[in-house]
């Protein structure tokens, strides 16, 4: 399974200086960018987990990319994602959102039906990752 | 307002009988509008005789407080506050015998929060007033006051973002076909099929309501079965656009409430619902977390031809007044109308926080929404992959991008129709973001997207040449004129 | 109208290409063939070549004496501008280490120089933006455990692709307390320095004798950097010739009396501590303003043109400098 998270997820996933260009388009914005990760990928896990503070007032992406790398070290069976804010009147919410690691293996998400009465079901999405604990999920091998 | 104090005039003014609508103090050309007041703007075409400022005021009067002839009871009311004040009358461009008329109305007239009211005044009798051949009201200038008193769109573009959790990107749909046919278990095979593929939507027709060959719940227990599948298998949060639209309000909330039920993201209405119904459901959606889809059923009956009707522009106000969160609003490129200037002066008033006055777009007015949400505008009918450089060049990424035929008639199946426009998509936004040139480069951004994906390949081998190029019917009064060649 | 060519797309402004500062189309380095061992390379025809030569010359023009600064600004300007040919001819592949440090008194020209040095860094393009980004220790130490690193890397990260200019960079370095967070910040500079793909060039400044025992005391930096600059502190006709240009540029004058008293101000002022060159030559001009405005408002009466660009006498004596010595040897 291939998750499908963020606006870039059915291309292949993107090389550091594809990545460095679309934080340029955050940068030449005005839109501070920070990195975040998980090891749950569950569509409606809104708040991953902050690798730091959002990078206000960069002019180019490298700081960024440095960033991402020690993310990218210390959690390599993490998805990691990078984000860019749009503080602007009217906006004021995320401008950008897009996968730079994934886990090797993505064993995705179980769908429970429910039962109710009337032919109706309740439906429940479970990512099969998340039956273990946080921190020993994704671990290969 | 001038007082007329003169007492042989005033004596005129209330004599029994039929008078000008005009010497009645519908045609005031000093009146300055006030920050309150609802200016029109109408395209008048008096029938033969009839001087454009007193059809003009004859428009005024017959959309605020005149009837034909002198009525004494008028005199029981301020009435001069009441009446509605056309200040302007233009020639229109170009084109001999129409005429724009300007016209104020004080908020007095007006019920809060209420749309019927203020239609019922505005378009009530006057289009069908003997002295002119034909009327169109073109734009609307609603007051902050006024505006105020309207819920807006149940979530507005930034919250339905949110709650999708998808950002930077237009999205993407599809409306099922056959429009009319299909059992229920075929129907909802469509929609997990296209949403697995990957559209972040699909849609119900107009028209699929709850006919004999489908019953709405039994749809709605199919379509969510395909949803929720789709999730499960892509990770990303998926919905169908539940059509409640029904013949009474009872049975839409009946449809609503199982919609919410069922875990339905979004729920969907025609505009042939009426404007009260409209109202109603977006605040059940605020209420319940469900965005509102609306379709613009019908509405070309009124909006398509320039000479008689009233503007989708102003259509379009009024939708976000009554807090929908989609409308469907032109693609310039597919198979409908839409002129590309007056489609942008829609996307602008549906989308903008400040619209200013850009007669180039069909904007007679400035317009200002006070942070009320912006509508999500739904470009669909006729369009396709190989469109998508100018798709994004036009409409940017706030908009729904519907591919109904572009994704089900994809050859090698559904599935992969979706995800050919979901690649197009993705690479031209990357390609966009990275400072390429959509409309020059944009051919050479899908045909190396192709190279690494084998259904857009197909896809565009299939529609790459495929354009609907016909003249519009509605385009502005107002092209920038360029420099007379000597 | 042929609908499939509109041209006026639309949505939001788009932007222009050029954002904020660093965007502008970017120069990259020479990436061409290798050179044949009989070709010939004509350094002035090269275009950039004119850009650091356009830069050399307003730095001439801006920067009153400082001859030995401009010489070794013009020297590292031809080293790499051959290191540059070198690498055409395949002769070297490595790009060259370019931190600097600039010591000398403050008010003597290090900012102005640094501006200039990346402007050539620039055009010669070893960096991607002729930008400056200036810190002091307060910019990049940290206040408690886990702070220090965040805001070192966020200060590397804004100057990124430019010039990290460190103000009087010794301040970093207290040997006399072990558990300084200074030490961390020269830790992930050094990294940072040390990163051969990276383009950011680390500028030191400060005082000469302070960055001395700085250098000495942490012998892995000053390995990495290889290009010194000592700014002397300017004489004394040098620092008149810096007012008169000063008071030039903003439309002002000194009238004659005005000449003697900033003459009679300046050497009495250079004996004072913490004279600060060019700096204190600004000050005392402005405040020297200051008195003008105030005798200008007092005089009750309509002002010419005359009145509005003179400072004299009375405005320079005005200063505390006069009034101490008066005191003490009055």
């Amino acid at each position: 399974m291939k998750l499908r998270h963020g606006t870039f997820s059915y291309l292949p996933d993107l090389t550091d200086e594809e990545i460095a260009a679309q934080i340029r388009y955050a940068l030449q914005r005005g839109w501070p960018v920070s990195v975040e990760h998980t090891d749950d990928p569950h569509p409606r896990n809104i708040y991953w987990e902050m690798w730091g503070l959002p990078m206000f007032d960069l002019a180019e992406p490298d700081g960024v990319l440095a960033q991402i790398n020690e993310c990218r070290a210390t959690f390599p069976n993490h998805y990691v994602r990078v984000l860019a804010y749009d503080a602007s009147l009217g906006r004021q919410t995320t401008a950008m959102q897009f996968l730079v690691q994934r886990p090797a293996d993505e064993p995705g998400f179980l769908l429970t039906r429910i039962e109710g009465v009337d032919r109706t079901q309740q439906y429940a999405v479970t990512s099969y990752a998340t039956s273990r604990p946080a921190g020993s999920r994704y671990v290969s091998g | 307002m001038t007082i007329i104090e003169d007492g042989a005039k005033t004596k005129e003014r209330w004599d029994p009988g039929v008078q000008s609508y005009a010497g009645m103090g519908y045609w005031n050309p000093d009146y300055i509008p006030k920050d309150t007041d609802v200016l029109a703007v109408f395209r008048v075409a008096p029938q033969d005789g009839v001087e454009p400022i007193e059809a003009a005021a004859a428009v005024a009067g017959e959309s605020s407080t005149a009837t034909w002839t002198v009525v004494w009871t008028d005199r029981l009311t301020a009435n001069s506050h009441y009446q509605a004040k056309a200040y302007r009358v233009e020639e229109v461009p170009g084109r001999p015998g129409e005429y724009f008329a300007y016209v104020a109305y004080d908020i007095d007239l007006f019920e809060e929060g209420s749309i019927a009211n203020l239609t019922s005044s505005i378009i009530g009798n006057v289009f069908g007033f003997k002295p002119l051949k034909a009327l169109r009201l073109e734009d609307l200038r609603i007051p902050v006051a006024y505006a105020k008193t309207f819920q807006g769109p149940a979530h507005g573009i930034v919250m339905e973002r949110e709650l999708l959790n998808k950002y930077g990107r237009p999205l993407l749909g599809a409306t099922i076909k056959p429009k009319l046919g299909l059992s229920a278990r075929n129907y909802g095979r469509v929609v997990y099929e296209a949403c697995r593929g990957g559209l972040d939507f699909t849609k119900d027709d107009e028209n699929i309501n709850s006919q004999p060959f489908m019953r709405w719940r039994d749809r709605f227990l199919y379509c969510m079965e395909g949803v929720n599948k789709a999730m499960a298998e892509t990770g990303e949060i998926k919905g169908h656009y539940l059509n409640i639209t029904a013949g009474t309000m009872e049975e839409m909330y009946r449809r609503a409430e199982f919609a919410k039920e069922l875990g339905s993201v979004v729920v969907m209405i025609d505009l042939t619902i009426g404007y009260t119904a409209i109202q109603s459901m977006a605040h059940w959606a605020r209420e319940n977390s469900m965005l509102l889809h609306l379709h613009r059923a019908g509405h070309s009956t009124y909006t398509r031809q320039k000479s008689h009707g009233v503007s989708f522009r102003v259509i379009a106000k009024w939708c976000r007044l009554m807090g929908v969160d989609h409308i469907h609003a032109g693609t310039v490129v597919g198979k409908l109308e839409g002129d590309p200037a007056t489609t942008r002066g829609y996307y602008d008033t549906l989308r903008e926080n400040h619209v200013p006055a850009n007669p180039q777009n069909g904007i007679f007015f400035d317009q200002d929404w006070i942070s009320m949400p912006g509508v999500m505008p739904v470009a669909s009918g006729g369009i396709h992959a190989g469109q998508m450089h100018q798709l994004l060049d036009l409409f940017q990424d706030d908009v729904i991008l519907q591919f109904g035929g572009g994704t089900i008639g994809h050859p090698y199946g559904i599935a992969a129709g979706a995800e050919a426009n979901r690649v197009a998509l993705e690479a031209m936004v990357k390609a966009r973001n990275e400072g390429r040139d959509l409309l020059r480069e944009g051919p050479d951004v899908l045909r190396n997207a192709a190279k690494i994906c084998a259904p857009l390949e197909a896809a565009l081998s299939t529609w790459g040449n495929v354009t609907f190029d016909y003249t519009s019917t509605d385009a502005p009064d107002v092209v920038p004129t360029a420099m007379p060649s000597a | 109208m042929t609908v499939m060519d509109t041209p006026n797309g639309f949505g939001y402004p788009r932007p222009s290409a050029t954002g904020p500062a660093g965007s502008e189309p970017e120069e990259q380095p020479a990436k061409s063939v290798t050179l044949a061992d009989d070709a010939e390379l004509d350094l002035s025809a090269d275009e950039a070549a004119a850009r650091v030569e356009q830069t050399l010359a307003s730095l001439d023009a801006e920067l009153v004496g400082l001859a030995p600064v401009k010489r070794r600004v013009r020297e590292i300007a031809s080293l790499l501008q051959v290191d540059r040919a070198r690498r055409r001819f395949g002769l070297t592949s490595s790009r060259p280490t370019l931190h600097m440090s600039f010591t000398g008194g403050p008010g003597t020209g290090k900012t102005t120089v640094a501006l200039r040095m990346a402007a050539i860094l620039h055009a010669l393009g070893y960096i991607r933006a002729p930008r400056v980004h200036t810190v002091t220790r307060d910019d990049l130490v940290g206040q408690f455990i886990g702070h220090t690193a965040p805001k070192t890397k966020e200060a590397i990260a804004r100057a990124a692709g430019g010039v990290l200019f460190i103000d009087e960079a010794y301040y970093l370095f207290r040997p006399e307390n072990e558990r300084d967070y200074g030490q961390e910040v020269i830790e992930i500079l050094l990294t940072e320095m040390e990163n051969e793909r990276g383009d950011l060039v680390v500028i030191f400044a400060g005082y000469p004798d302070r960055m001395a025992t700085f250098f000495s005391a942490n012998p892995g930096l000053s390995s990495r950097v290889p290009h010194h600059i000592a700014f002397d502190d300017y004489s004394y006709p040098e620092l008149l010739q810096i007012a008169g240009l000063m008071v030039a540029s903003e439309n002002f004058r000194f009238d004659e009396a005005a000449h003697q008293a900033f003459s009679e101000y300046l050497s009495r002022r250079m004996e004072q501590p913490r004279f600060s060159n060019a700096r204190s030559v600004r000050n005392a001009i402005e405040r020297s303003r200051l008195r003008q405005a105030r005798r200008l408002v007092e005089l009750r009466r309509p002002l010419r043109k005359e009145d509005l660009v003179t400072l004299t006498a009375d405005d320079i004596y005005g200063s505390s400098v006069f009034e101490d010595s008066t005191d003490k040897s009055g």
